[in-house]
């Protein structure tokens, strides 16, 4: 085994194939950052939706509450599967990289949706009650008094949720991305060992995974501290 | 769009999909109970262990929940049987799911262990319980309490999320079956669609089952939703 | 024709019935004092009069136009003309005491920033907070919170000023530095709908005293007769328990 290393080592970590990995690496790194951002967005504005109030907005509640709550209970590589293949019916020549952010952006969405739930739930009812009775409208509301508050409760998981999401993208290797991954299937398939492939390709994952989610702690601690509130 | 959406002949291998959620339920309880006792016995390391057991149990944890599960799949089915071990796909599927729920519940129980206030265990010191019994009798039934809710949604992340990754070494769990029906029935787009209905059913089943455990045994007011 | 006539109103919440066929006035410049039991439906009515619960029955006239609860112009146009300032203060947590009370003229009316600043500027030092201007509500002591409150409700010029046990919340020395700022409003002429326990200052204050028991009103007239000499035996049971000063 040891031999087989030492035979392999120094043709894996090649040029060629350092380059390829580290494209693979900028791959991942992409489609979270594209995924869960657009997710981010749209789930914002499911949360809006969701909390609109009075009956003849029941149907947007329904529609909003029922996307959070399907797409939260399905693995990611069963929506990867579906993306695929629905997409496929409509545009035969969808790029492969476009698919896996649609996928990652759907997945986002839902899970997202509920940390800004939550984020807008922080703020006392009794703050937007005030704002109501002084002709607040919902938008008004939500821009002068809940978004400010909510921020710091929202951001930190909704980062680490990303940073987390850079694993789960391993799973879009298996429609064919160019990612870190499919580059790593890719390598073991032209015979190098897979302890040395995926040992590495592991390692990889790590560092990329390991200090933003430090930072991400570090920004948790940061804006749930008192000291980060405007003061005069 | 030229596509004609033929459900029925989905439909018609309904049993075979159902078959893969047993494997999928399977692989989940498995995993869990695993992951459970790893996550007791790492917890325990990490909060009363000297510094070289402290430095192993962190390693493993920060290793396993900074690589993506596939990855460590890929590696027991792909590196091992170049040392010799040669392990089915499910093998690989559930050891690689056991240690990565081990090292998120260790973090989960740690939590937990902390929770527990220092006089109760002295009292447990003072009755001359040894640290085993002391975790065992004080610590577990207290902190049961508390991290039932994260325990509980953590079992649905496996159940879920976790035992889909087999479907992509061959492991015929819920995904896996529709995989290998579609490469028969070429449907498939209405097989995954059945797929992710019957995934759904699935969690809900079990978050209520749990919620109501968690109420029934715990008296923990846990979500269902 | 009264300026706020309020008619046989009742609101429920869920099955339980909070207000029962409650009935009052107020005329400009008059100042009402709504006293009771907790949970006899005070606060609830000066709520639904705000919009914020809705209704079951009755009705409500401000200057003889009735505001219709269910259609949101006639209650954006009903929260226009009356302000509350609530028990808890309610101050938005992320502006400093400027901006809590120029927001709304500002930013929902339309007003020149400029002038709305000015006018703050006034009514603070009305309210004795001149120096507070860049504070934020977590450095202010509750009755300063309160008379922040106050200010943002006098910013919107309403006609009627509904103050929703304004000093319950406050520690005992913050509570007359609020009441001295109602005095002055009072003796402005400012029209108030008032829910205290501050027996003695509704006494002193007040041209008109309601009291209410479970959602019901049991006893209304001057000051005096409510308070001194209560007719119905309810009335009496409760003031008796509460004049102990």
């Amino acid at each position: 085994m040891l031999e087989r290393l030492a035979n392999e080592i120094p043709r894996f970590f090649s040029g060629n194939n350092m380059i390829l990995l580290l494209e693979a690496a900028g791959t991942t790194l992409l489609m979270t950052f594209l995924g869960c951002v657009i997710g981010f967005f749209i789930a914002f504005n499911l949360v809006y939706m969701r909390q609109t109030p009075g009956v003849f907005a029941a149907p947007l509640r329904l529609v909003a509450i029922s996307y959070i709550e399907v797409f939260r209970r399905i693995p990611f590589l069963v929506i990867i599967y579906l993306v695929l293949f629905l997409i496929q019916a409509f545009v035969s020549n969808a790029s492969l990289f476009s698919i896996a952010v649609i996928a990652i952006c759907i997945y986002a969405t839902a899970y997202t949706a509920e940390i800004i739930r939550g984020g807008f739930e922080s703020v006392p009812r009794q703050q937007v009650e005030a704002a109501t009775v002084m002709n607040f409208s919902r938008w008004q509301t939500l821009w002068n008094v809940i978004v400010p508050q909510a921020w710091p409760v929202i951001i930190p998981p909704a980062i680490a949720f990303m940073i987390s999401f850079i694993k789960d993208t391993a799973l879009v290797s298996q429609v064919g991305v160019f990612e870190l991954t499919f580059r790593a299937k890719e390598l073991n398939n032209q015979g190098y060992s897979g302890i040395l492939v995926f040992g590495t390709i592991a390692f990889a994952y790590f560092t990329m995974s390991y200090p933003l989610t430090r930072f991400g702690q570090w920004l948790e601690a940061r804006l749930a501290s008192p000291g980060h509130q405007k003061r005069p | 769009m030229n596509y004609t959406f033929q459900f029925g002949i989905a439909l018609d291998r309904l049993p075979e999909l159902l078959q893969g959620a047993l494997l999928t339920f399977e692989l989940g309880v498995l995993a869990f109970w695993g992951g459970a006792l790893i996550g007791l016995l790492g917890a325990s390391l990490k909060i009363y262990g000297n510094r070289l057991l402290y430095g192993l149990a962190q390693t493993y944890v920060v290793f396993f929940t900074n690589t993506p599960a596939l990855i460590q799949i890929y590696f027991l089915y792909f590196g091992l049987p170049e040392v010799g071990i040669r392990w089915s796909d499910y093998t690989c599927v559930l050891i690689g799911l056991t240690l990565n729920a081990g090292a998120y519940l260790t973090e989960i129980m740690r939590a937990g262990f902390v929770s527990v206030h220092r006089t109760e265990l002295e009292a447990g010191e003072t009755l001359g319980m040894s640290r085993f019994q002391q975790i065992r009798y004080i610590i577990v039934p207290h902190i049961a309490k508390y991290i039932y809710p994260a325990i509980a949604n953590f079992f649905i992340v496996i159940l879920v999320m976790g035992t889909s990754v087999g479907a992509v070494i061959g492991v015929d769990e819920l995904t896996g079956q529709a995989i290998n029906i579609s490469t028969e029935n070429y449907r498939w787009l209405e097989m995954f669609m059945v797929t992710a209905v019957i995934y759904v059913v699935l969690t809900f089943i079990a978050s209520i089952s749990l919620a109501l455990i968690g109420r029934w045994a715990f008296r923990v007011k846990a979500k269902i939703f | 024709m009264h300026h706020l006539d309020i008619r046989n109103v009742r609101s429920a919440y869920g099955k339980t019935e909070v207000l029962s066929d409650v009935s009052l006035t107020v005329d400009p410049g008059q100042v009402v004092a709504l006293v009771g039991p907790s949970g006899s439906g005070k606060s609830t009515l000066l709520r639904v009069l705000m919009g914020l619960n809705p209704p079951t029955a009755g009705e409500i006239h401000l200057d003889g136009e009735r505001i219709d609860y269910q259609r949101k112009a006639s209650v954006r146009a009903a929260r226009d003309r009356m302000a509350i300032v609530f028990q808890q203060y309610n101050l938005f947590q992320n502006m400093d005491v400027m901006g809590n009370v120029t927001v709304a003229p500002v930013k929902i009316k339309g007003r020149n920033r400029r002038e709305v600043e000015d006018e703050a500027g006034r009514l603070l030092a009305k309210v004795g907070l001149s120096d507070k201007h860049k504070a934020f509500p977590d450095q202010l002591s509750g009755g300063q919170q309160q008379r922040v409150a106050i200010a943002r409700a006098l910013a919107l010029k309403p006609e009627i000023l509904l103050l929703d046990e304004v000093t319950s919340a406050l520690d005992p020395e913050l509570v007359n530095e609020v009441l001295d700022t109602i005095r002055a409003l009072v003796a402005d002429g400012m029209t108030m709908l008032i829910v205290s326990h501050e027996m003695g200052f509704v006494r002193e204050v007040a041209d008109t005293v309601v009291m209410m028991d479970k959602g019901q009103v049991v006893e209304m007239g001057a000051p005096k007769e409510i308070i001194d000499a209560a007719n119905t035996q309810r009335a009496r049971d409760f003031f008796g328990k509460i004049l102990r000063h």
